[in-house]
């Protein structure tokens, strides 16, 4: 099943909501795009809903990776959302868990950016 | 990427009817895949010319996996550890780490030219009867 990514605004965040794979040609260049394109158009808080997202191999932990990068390196953040345990399980396996901030909430990831 | 997916599926397949539980066939499955796009995506350099072989099979015992290239090689001891603070937020470097979490058994053959990857699951401990 492709990525599809739908944007909507709440309370000053951007989120994404994701569903699908997360995997080299199937979603993480989609992903990129759909991160770097927010960042150039202004938006600095982002919130990655993860929640209907059932698979990511490392080439979409990479690109996890690279948007979280450029949004700070740009004075952004990328914040994830609703991981389910199957990505939960990855990205502590990786260690990438210590990386992001993660939320299992709406509210209190949209929260977190004020 | 087709064949990719197909690899992934096979994989899928033969996990699923190997009694292995949800989440180990997840792993095997994600394992198998990782190396399919290796073989295709560092191995092969996404060269159309060139080609991936896949090996599937149920040996009673084990899930073997055998994933082959045709592309310089690699050397995995050179490979560097994905979870090490100076590698943690690099774009890439995951697979290999991926696959050797999943899978019991992990095995590296230069082919000149090309790696031959097996991977291995136990479909039950070694040393109990299966």
């Amino acid at each position: 099943m492709a990525l599809t990514i739908a944007s909507r605004e709440v309370d000053g965040v951007t989120v994404l909501d994701l569903s699908g794979r997360i995997t080299l040609g199937e979603g993480s260049v989609q992903l990129r795009e759909a991160v770097r394109d927010l960042i150039s158009k202004g938006s600095r808080n982002i919130l990655l809903n993860m929640s209907d997202v059932n698979y990511i191999d490392s080439s979409g932990l990479g690109e996890l990776v690279s948007a979280f990068t450029t949004a700070k390196n740009q004075g952004a953040s990328v914040k994830l959302l609703g991981l389910t345990k199957k990505v939960k399980d990855v990205l502590q396996l990786t260690k990438l868990y210590t990386v992001f901030d993660v939320y299992e909430d709406e509210a209190g990831g949209i929260a977190s950016f004020k | 990427m087709e064949s990719v997916s197909e690899v992934e599926a096979m994989a899928e397949k033969l996990a699923g009817q190997s009694g292995l539980d949800e989440d180990e066939c997840f792993r095997v499955t994600m394992a198998v895949r990782e190396a399919a796009v290796n073989a295709v995506l560092h191995g092969n350099e996404y060269d159309p010319a060139k080609c991936i072989t896949a090996s599937l099979e149920n040996t009673g015992k084990a899930l073997v996996f055998v994933i082959s290239d045709e592309g310089r090689g690699v050397d995995p001891a050179t490979l560097p550890d994905p979870r090490d603070p100076e590698n943690l937020l690099r774009g890439t470097g995951r697979g290999i780490f991926l696959i050797r979490s999943f899978m019991d058994e992990v095995h590296f053959r230069q082919l000149h030219p090309g790696t031959e990857l097996t991977l291995v699951k136990y479909l039950a401990p070694p040393g109990e009867k299966a």
